[in-house]
This record gives structure tokens, C-alpha cells and sequence, in this order.
């Protein structure tokens, strides 16, 4: 069923001079899972996403994100993907309405569209109240949620998202995670990292990349289960260690 | 004498109270753990007791050594891993550590053996520049550049964010080694897994200390009835769990949902009332709290979070 696979790749891979930072990974994403890219500091996940998002160009391989080729349609694939990043990306001195605004703009949104989504937003998150205060002022686990849902002010298919919890509480951790489910279950692809291995629970299925490789590719029960583990934690240090 | 005491240390930037009359203890030889998510003053604490900041209230002692009347001599005395990477991006691994060395008036060679575990895991990369690294790599740069003075006491703010599992497997079983030569360690994580391995930890949330115990004590103390659900179906799972009259709360733990329980049950009878939810339940069991239980506890109890 190819229309089910939003990515898929083949032989991905990045070679800086002599070295080798993604060695040939092949796998694919289907449409409306949450997919965990899990790995190493420095097993080469953020050069795999930067090929995935269209910020870097694949040495070998190929692949192809919501339909449009990584290597030769990497604008288009920036226009129809949501991104948030490891670092609070809005702008602190702009509300929460402006921030809104400002990044349904650069997606080229009509002003229709920025105010229907603007409405949409705040009632989901529950901001109405604090919709004319600037950003800075929010609550951190209303911050994470406000960028995640501007990462997806364009409405996009897919969402890649890179350690959108390191080091925030265990509760708007889990808040954080319950919205993943919700935007799952409308049918959206999210694909994420992180280093909290419960997260990767959480995951439908996951990836491990161990020095540039693919090391493992399946659901987290199945991995478990071939590798005689409890947890995906144990999975992951028989892997990587 | 303790390695570090605090009596009533409170310190606000403008409107934001980020430390309100926090007061611990750390003997020598311990590590004491500092739990907390961002923003809840931890590295506040750090800098004051590292002589950095000023607090607005309280008194602190390192080394026996007031923070404020006698600064120098804590500078002296202890080793500090600030939560941002802040060696010499361009200054090879080695340049880096005899720079170190060189400032508090030592040589790697006369404190060779109290780095040398965790040196020769760099030695490959000797002449790297230190911003070229890996994340575990810089960690472990850090942490020696912190110690080659051979400090009484380490603070080490957050040294494991951001680093993988394996990497902070490693950490933790280097600074158990560190313990044994009698430094006193005092270092803060947002990763409550991390918790089981301190003597002593501080669950701090937006400045102030919610409880300070041994980590096993603090597992004793919870006794709520708590139960590990195994469900194919998570999310649908939590919104009818939220929804039912008898729990307290649900909550996502890996591949389980933790639920506690408005009264006593068994699993049986929670399994019972699953059932008629008409969701698949493959398991139910009575289980321990784990640290991030008590904390989700407690960080509930104390300061309502409003959603």
C-alpha cells in the first residue's frame, strides 16, 4: 500500500570527507504513526533528519517525505512538514496570538486562514485568556505545546520533532505526549527523538541508529522481545553500548 | 563538618521567586541529588554556592567556608560543571585540561590518578578541538577539567542532559567512583531514573524543596494504591481512565498507564472495572512507586497545576 507511506527511505547516506555520519539506513514511515528515531549522541540522527527535512543533500540513497523527493524537491518538502526543535523556537517578546501570525505568514497563509487557525489554536490549548500576553511570560509546559502546535499552523501531514521534552517536567512531559496521541489519532505522522527511553514506549514503532547504521527497526514489543529485554531502556543499552 | 550546608536561602529575580528558604545539608562523601524540571532553580542554587550570585536571603557554607565573606577560598576548593558546555571549543582535549590545571596552579600529571578512569576514554581524541566532540565526549571533558585541581566538592549542574542513555550509565558510574575518594558531590538532573543513584536527593519544583530523603525512604513513604495497566490501546485507555470514579490520577509510564486509585483495591477488582470500559486490558498489577511517582505525587499535593 504505497499512498500509506509518507517516508520512505532507501540507502540513506552522508559522507563528510572520509567520514561516514549515515551509513545506508533503509526504512519507512507510515501515515498516522508516531515514529521514535532513537539513538547515540553522535550515531547520526540530526544529519539523518536535516536530509529528511530537506537542509541537507544525501552523499548516496534515496527517499521521499509526503510524496516529494529529498534530494531534488527539498522546498516543497519544507512547505508540507511541521518541525520543532530540540531549542524553544517562538519569539518571547511577540504574544502568543503575534507568534501565531508571524508563522501562518511565513507559510504563506491567507489572513483568513491565519485567523481561523489562530482561533482553532487557542481554544485546543486553551490560551484565550492569555492571548494578548507575550510568550515569554507562559508556563514552560504551555510554551511546548504552543510551538508544537505552530509547527503545525500550515496544517501539514507530518511532523518531525527533535527532543521536544529534554529536561521539562515529568508532568508536561506526559501533557506533551498525550497531545502527540491526539494529533496521531487525526491521522498526522509524527516522527520524534528523544532520550527518555519511556518515551520510546510510547512510540508505535522505533528506530535505534548506532554509528551511522540502522542497528534496529521495529515496535518497541518486538524489540523487546528479540532481545530478551523489559524495557526499551535494556534494549537500548544492549544496542549502543 | 559538612560539605555544604544551607539555612533559608531565598533569591527572586524581579516578580520570579526562584529559590524560596531552601535549606539542606550534604556531608562529605556523599552524593546528594538535586531532582527538578527546568526552571526550578536548581542552577540558581549552583551559582550562589559557587560564589556567582548573591543570594537575597539565607546563608550557605562550603568547605566550611562562608559563600559570601570567603569566596576565595571555596574557588580554591571546589570544581564546578555549569549545565552549559563552557570549555575551549577550539583548545584541544589535552590544551583544555592543562589550562585547567595550569589556573589552579597544578599539573595533569600531580592529579593524574584521580582523572585517569575517565581520562583514557578521551585519549584517542587528544587532540581534538574540545567543540568537536560528541555530547558524552564533552561531558566527560567537562567533568575532568572540573576535577584536575582535586576539588572536596563538585557541583555539577545538570551534567546529563541532553546525553544518551548508555553515555549516562557511564556518568553515574564515575561519579560513584569520585564518592569513594571522598569528595562530596552535589549535582541536579531533570531525569528522575537517575534519582536511585544518590544517598540523599532534594525534589525541588519551582524553587521550593518538596521533600529531601534517601530515595528508598521516599519509595517507603508513598502509599497510595498504585497500579501498572498494560493496554494496547494508551490513549484511549487515559481518557476513559480520567473519566472513571475511581481514579485519582492516570498517567503514561512507558509502555504501562500508572494508575492510582481513589481507595484500596486489587487488581482484580481494578481488572473488573477495566473490563467494563470496554477497552483491551492485557495486565493489571499492584506495584512500587518509582521516584517519578513520588514526584508526580507530590509536585500534585503541593502546588496544583490547573490544566
Amino acid at each position: 500500500m504505497k499512498e500509506n507511506i509518507i517516508i520512505k527511505v532507501e540507502n540513506l547516506t552522508k559522507q563528510f570527507g572520509n567520514f561516514t555520519a549515515v551509513d545506508a539506513i533503509s526504512f519507512n514511515v507510515k501515515k498516522g504513526e508516531i515514529f521514535g528515531f532513537l539513538g547515540a549522541n553522535g550515531a547520526g540522527k540530526t544529519t539523518a533528519i536535516k536530509m529528511l527535512i530537506g537542509l541537507s543533500k544525501p552523499t548516496h540513497g534515496k527517499g521521499s517525505v509526503a510524496g516529494f523527493d529529498i534530494s531534488t524537491q527539498a522546498e516543497e518538502i519544507k512547505k508540507n512538514i511541521g518541525y520543532m526543535s530540540q531549542k524553544f523556537s517562538l519569539y518571547n517578546d511577540l504574544t502568543v496570538v503575534e507568534n501565531i501570525r508571524f508563522f501562518g505568514g511565513v507559510y504563506g497563509l491567507s489572513r483568513k486562514r491565519i485567523k481561523e487557525r489562530t482561533e482553532s489554536i487557542l481554544n485546543e490549548l486553551d490560551l484565550t485568556s492569555v492571548a494578548k500576553k507575550t510568550v515569554a511570560g507562559l508556563p514552560s509546559g504551555w510554551k511546548q505545546r504552543l510551538a508544537f502546535a505552530i509547527s503545525m499552523v500550515h496544517d501539514p501531514e507530518i511532523v518531525f520533532m527533535d527532543e521536544p521534552t529534554g529536561g521539562v517536567d515529568p508532568k508536561v512531559r506526559r501533557q506533551f505526549w498525550e497531545t502527540i496521541y491526539r494529533v496521531a489519532e487525526q491521522g498526522k505522522t509524527v516522527f520524534v527523538t528523544t532520550h527518555y527511553m519511556d518515551e520510546a514506549e510510547y512510540c508505535d514503532r522505533v528506530s535505534i541508529m548506532v554509528d551511522g547504521r540502522m542497528d534496529a527497526y521495529d515496535t518497541p514489543i518486538n524489540l523487546k522481545t528479540k532481545l530478551n529485554a523489559n524495557s526499551m531502556d535494556e534494549v537500548f543499552l544492549k544496542l549502543a553500548r | 563538618m559538612s560539605a555544604i550546608t544551607i539555612n533559608n536561602i531565598s533569591k527572586s529575580y524581579g516578580d520570579v521567586l526562584a529559590l524560596n528558604r531552601v535549606s539542606f545539608n550534604v556531608a562529605k562523601g556523599e552524593l546528594f541529588g538535586l531532582i527538578g524540571p527546568d526552571g526550578a532553580g536548581k542552577s540558581t542554587l549552583f551559582r550562589i554556592l559557587t560564589t556567582l550570585l548573591l543570594a537575597d536571603e539565607g546563608e550557605g557554607y562550603v568547605v566550611g567556608h562562608h559563600v559570601v565573606n570567603e569566596y576565595k577560598e571555596i574557588r580554591k576548593k571546589v570544581g564546578y560543571m555549569p549545565g552549559r558546555f563552557s570549555l575551549y571549543q577550539d583548545l584541544s582535549v589535552e590544551e583544555n585540561l592543562s589550562f585547567f590545571a595550569t589556573i589552579f596552579g597544578t599539573t595533569i600529571q600531580e592529579n593524574y590518578d584521580l582523572v585517569k578512569d575517565i581520562y583514557v576514554q578521551l585519549e584517542p581524541f587528544r587532540t581534538r578541538p574540545a567543540g568537536k566532540l560528541s555530547g558524552g565526549m564533552k561531558q566527560k571533558l567537562a567533568l575532568c577539567c572540573a576535577l584536575i585541581h582535586r576539588p572536596e566538592v563538585l557541583f555539577l549542574d545538570e551534567p546529563t542532559t541532553g546525553v544518551d542513555a548508555v553515555s549516562r550509565v557511564e556518568f553515574w558510574d564515575m561519579l560513584q567512583k569520585l564518592k569513594q575518594k571522598g569528595i562530596a558531590i552535589l549535582v541536579s538532573t531533570p531525569y528522575m531514573d537517575e534519582a536511585t543513584r544518590c544517598d540523599c536527593i532534594a525534589l525541588i519544583q519551582k524553587g521550593g524543596i518538596l521533600s529531601i530523603n534517601s530515595p528508598q525512604q521516599l519509595i517507603d513513604d508513598f502509599r497510595r494504591p498504585l497500579f501498572a495497566i498494560k493496554t494496547s490501546a494508551t490513549y484511549r485507555m487515559l481518557k476513559a481512565l480520567r473519566n472513571a470514579n475511581f481514579t485519582a490520577s492516570a498517567l503514561p509510564f512507558g509502555e504501562n498507564i500508572h494508575l492510582i486509585t481513589t481507595s484500596k483495591m486489587t487488581p482484580k477488582e481494578v481488572k473488573e472495572h477495566l473490563d467494563e470500559l470496554n477497552i483491551p486490558v492485557e495486565e493489571v498489577t499492584a506495584i512500587t512507586a518509582t521516584i517519578e511517582d513520588v514526584f508526580l505525587e507530590l509536585s500534585t499535593l503541593k502546588e496544583p497545576i490547573k490544566e
